[in-house]
């Protein structure tokens, strides 16, 4: 290794002194300082919209810093743009992957790297190593698959390889387990240590402080652009992680009294829907819900899920009754639509928020107005009140608490859990009969995290009904009150919460029913 | 109708086909990189304007071809900076291009020649000349191969033959170079190619020249090889055609041929049979040379089968995480 110049420490492979960066009037980082020693796995926590991300798309030049110098392997390096950062041997693996979909695995790989004027010696170099990676790392991708056909847990794999043939020494990875399975997670998180006991340096960014626990050699926690601590992860707690996150106490489990369930609100049967590819998503799917409880859907991602909320919420076509308050739901013909699902009283807070939940280059106060645009509040015969929208949004910006509390910023601009709360303060406010939740707390920071389950309870206890849709096995647990498992478009089976644990769980959810029942 | 007839018709549709297919491969590279150009038209006016006006002033047609492909540069240069570097609608800027081209022609044009927007008919070397193939001659006789390569294939001008071969080199450029590799990327999804250390406006400023070329050889072959001048509005829509024929190829190069060449089919019959009879009705004249930009609108509607763009056509990029 080179001599340590201006004087940095060649032990640390990465050192950020006095970084600042502000988008506007938002101060997304200020001053932060950190350093982290090679060979370790470092964690980054912190709310939504702390910076995180901001931090490490400077370090890895997607973004320019304001001030503030970088110093890898104790030197100082300039980082204007990505190509910089690979040189400097950066990897990073985004939150959104930065894929080509129509392209190869191998052509994603190779994209930028290489090696001369003609992709054919490139393509074949690039086969060689990726064998070679994926052997050392247990990483089974096939080179020749398309990225479009592939589960977000290899497209992820695809990201690491991708670093890893650049040759990188440092990964930052952002939220990488936000889209995971746990069984892909604990796969992840091998080839991570694998890494780092090979002397190479990872950043993981994440809000599970479990994941945190597991794997962390050290931990930073950033608060509002600040880098506020960095401790040894042996030497702290993740009561003491979320209180230095937040700022104060965090209840890590929901605290919730036992159900009272009333009458049926929502009664399904024999629902089944066929895709555009003709094949079927969902053979059959019986449920009830009642008012005051949480029906809990468990399930891998890609089971039937997505297909059930959409037909539920009016925006995908099935065969089937649906039965809403005893009355039958028109499920085929014009009147099925979103509109009057609403009319009926179903919400929908839909899993995919940026595509689905949002208008991401609209306004917050357009999005919170969406759907409600005719409600009397908000028009005056032909026209549309914008100044009382503006003020109905900023009232439920601060009851949700949502950063910055700004009802003109872009939806784009918002950190993922402050776009969930925006969706979920419009839903929660129409007052429905059933509220659908797809992953509520997808890529949300804990304090967050606590304020939508409180709210769901809440809204629970004031007698609605909840169908709650999530991969996050602690979540599930945790809130229903009733837990079905979906594999393959089927419910496998229904569970009482503390009748059951993650691991007969975890078998209905890979198809396994003869074993767990 | 016999043998004659057949590739009577067949020549003429190579001749005509030859400018669309330099459009639409141009329009490919441009679209493919992401970066989507209904100033073709206009380029391509520009080029045919300048081409015919150096060539006559020069009495060179190789020269006229170069300015010509300056003149469409020169607007692909105001697209690029417009589209990639500000950002700005590229729907707009077409259009703009459009009115620039077809108003400039006529008022430089009347301007330095005062022949009412025309530029003086070029004779000689002011012209590109049909190139006779070897062995042309000898083997003419030769039953069905000779005639169609003597009197089909041999006797154009040189730009058909440069047209017909940017086909495979677009072909090998798009699928065996880094560069395709990385232009087919910006076009898709220019976060992964920023991300993966590569210049998103590099390349796109690279297609958009390329594009810029191209079209200015479809301009040149229209005024100088297919024509003998610059006419007023000469271009009369290929531009557009030269699109449609781009979706219909689905963005890919030999389908690109096979899509110009059925235009040019078009454009040939119209110009041979002025009328048809179909039982006992007659088929009018304007149907008949309408029937290209029938096709184009019929293609446009969406009704031969489902095409897809590249997927950040049109989207100006900005960095998000
Ligand atoms: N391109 C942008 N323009 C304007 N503001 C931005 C932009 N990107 C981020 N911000 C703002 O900067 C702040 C930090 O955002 P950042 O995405 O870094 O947070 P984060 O810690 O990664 O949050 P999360 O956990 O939700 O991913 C937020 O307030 C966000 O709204
Ligand atoms: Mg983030």
């Amino acid at each position: 290794m080179s001599p340590a110049g201006n004087g940095g420490d060649a032990a640390l492979a990465i050192e950020l002194r006095g970084i600042s960066k502000a988008f506007g009037p938002v101060q997304a980082n200020r001053d932060i300082s950190i350093q982290v020693r090679r060979g370790t796995i470092h964690g980054i926590i912190g709310e939504n919209g702390a910076g995180k991300s901001t931090l490490m798309s400077i370090l890895y030049g997607f973004y320019r810093a304001d001030a503030g110098e970088i110093l890898i392997g104790g030197r100082r390096v300039e980082i204007p743009d990505s190509q910089a950062a690979i040189r400097a041997g950066i990897g990073m693996v985004f939150q959104h992957f930065k894929l080509v979909e129509n392209f190869t695995v191998l052509e994603n790989v190779v994209l930028g790297a290489e090696d001369g004027r003609l992709l054919k010696p490139s393509l074949a170099k690039a086969r060689r190593l990726l064998k070679q990676l994926a052997d050392d790392y247990e990483m089974d991708v096939d080179p020749e698959a398309v990225i479009e056909d592939l589960g977000v847990g290899q497209q992820q794999r695809v990201e690491i390889l991708k670093a890893l043939y650049r040759e990188a020494d440092i990964l930052i990875l952002d939220e990488p387990t936000g889209v995971l399975t746990p069984a892909e997670a604990d796969h992840l998180f091998r080839i991570l240590r694998g890494l780092r006991d090979e002397g190479k340096t990872i950043i993981l960014i994440t809000h599970k402080l479990r994941e945190i626990m597991e794997i962390t050699d050290t931990v930073s926690v950033m608060r509002r652009g600040e880098m506020t601590a960095t401790v040894r992860t042996a030497e702290t707690s993740p009561e003491e992680l979320a209180e230095l996150m937040v700022g104060r106490k965090v209840l890590l489990r929901v605290d919730k009294a036992p159900a009272t369930p009333r009458d049926v609100v929502l009664e399904v049967r024999n629902l089944r829907v066929v895709d555009e590819q003709k094949v079927e998503r969902l053979r059959g799917i019986d449920l009830t819900i009642r008012r005051g409880e949480i029906l809990g859907i468990a399930g891998v991602s890609g089971n039937g899920q997505s297909e059930l909320l959409e037909v539920l919420g009016g925006y995908a076509n099935g065969t089937g009754t649906i039965r809403m308050n005893g009355r039958e739901i028109d499920l085929t013909g014009s009147a099925s639509n979103a509109r009057t699902r609403r009319a009926r009283g179903i919400a929908h807070v839909p899993e995919d928020r940026q595509r689905e939940g949002l208008v991401m280059d609209y306004s917050a106060w357009e999005n919170v107005a969406f759907g409600y645009h005719s409600d009397p509040r908000f028009s005056s015969g032909l026209f549309m009140d914008h100044a009382a929208m503006r003020a109905d949004c900023d009232d439920k910006m601060h009851r949700f608490d949502v950063r910055p509390p700004d009802p003109t910023l872009a939806a784009k601009n918002f950190s993922g859990g402050n776009q969930q709360k925006i969706v979920l303060a419009r839903e929660i406010e129409r007052n429905p009969d059933l509220l659908m939740i797809g992953q509520p707390t997808r890529g949300v920071d804990i304090g967050a995290i606590e304020f939508i389950h409180e709210q769901i309870v809440a809204l629970r206890d004031q007698g609605k009904a909840i169908l709650l849709v999530s991969v996050e096995l602690d979540e599930i647990m945790a809130l229903s009150d009733r837990i079905a498992v979906m594999f393959d478009g089927r419910i496998m089976g229904e569970r009482l919460p503390d009748e059951t644990d993650q691991r007969e769980l975890g078998l209905l959810m890979a198809g396994m029913a003869g074993e767990a029942a | 109708m016999d043998l004659l007839d057949v590739i009577q018709i067949l020549d003429s549709t190579l001749r005509l086909a030859t400018p669309l297919l330099f459009a639409c491969l141009a329009g490919l590279f441009s679209e493919r990189a992401g970066i989507v150009d209904i100033g073709l038209e206009g380029k391509m006016l520009a080029s045919a304007f300048l081409s015919a006006a150096a060539a006559s002033y020069t009495g060179n047609v190789w020269l006229g071809c170069l300015a010509g492909i300056g003149a469409s540069l020169l607007l692909a240069a105001i697209h690029g900076v417009a589209s990639i570097t500000f950002r700005g609608n590229q729907l707009i800027s077409g259009v703009a291009i459009n009115f620039l081209a077809s108003g400039l022609t006529v008022v430089v044009g009347e301007a330095w020649f005062g022949l009412g927007g025309r530029t003086p008919q070029l004779m000689g070397a002011g012209r590109f000349q049909e190139i006779d193939l070897p062995f042309a001659q000898e083997i003419r006789d030769v039953p069905l191969l000779g005639p169609i390569y003597a009197d089909l294939l041999s006797g154009h001008s040189a730009l058909v033959y440069i047209g017909l071969l940017c086909v495979p080199l677009t072909w090998w450029i798009l699928y065996r170079t880094r560069f395709g590799l990385r232009l087919r990327a910006v076009g898709e999804n220019p976060a992964a190619v920023d991300t993966a250390g590569v210049s998103v406006a590099g390349l796109r400023y690279a297609a958009v020249m390329i594009c810029g070329v191209l079209t200015g050889l479809a301009g040149a072959y229209l005024a100088t090889a297919l024509s003998a001048g610059f006419v007023k509005e000469m271009s009369a829509g290929r531009g557009f055609i030269a699109l449609a024929a781009l979706i219909f190829a689905k963005w890919r190069p030999w389908y690109a041929l096979g899509a110009t060449l059925l235009f040019g089919l078009l454009e040939a019959l119209g110009n041979r049979f002025q009328t048809i009879q179909v039982f006992d009705v007659t088929v009018p004249t304007q149907f008949m040379q309408a029937l290209p930009y029938i096709l184009t609108v019929v293609i446009l509607a969406g009704f031969v089968g489902r095409a897809i763009p590249p997927r950040a056509g049109g989207e100006p990029y900005v960095k998000e995480r």
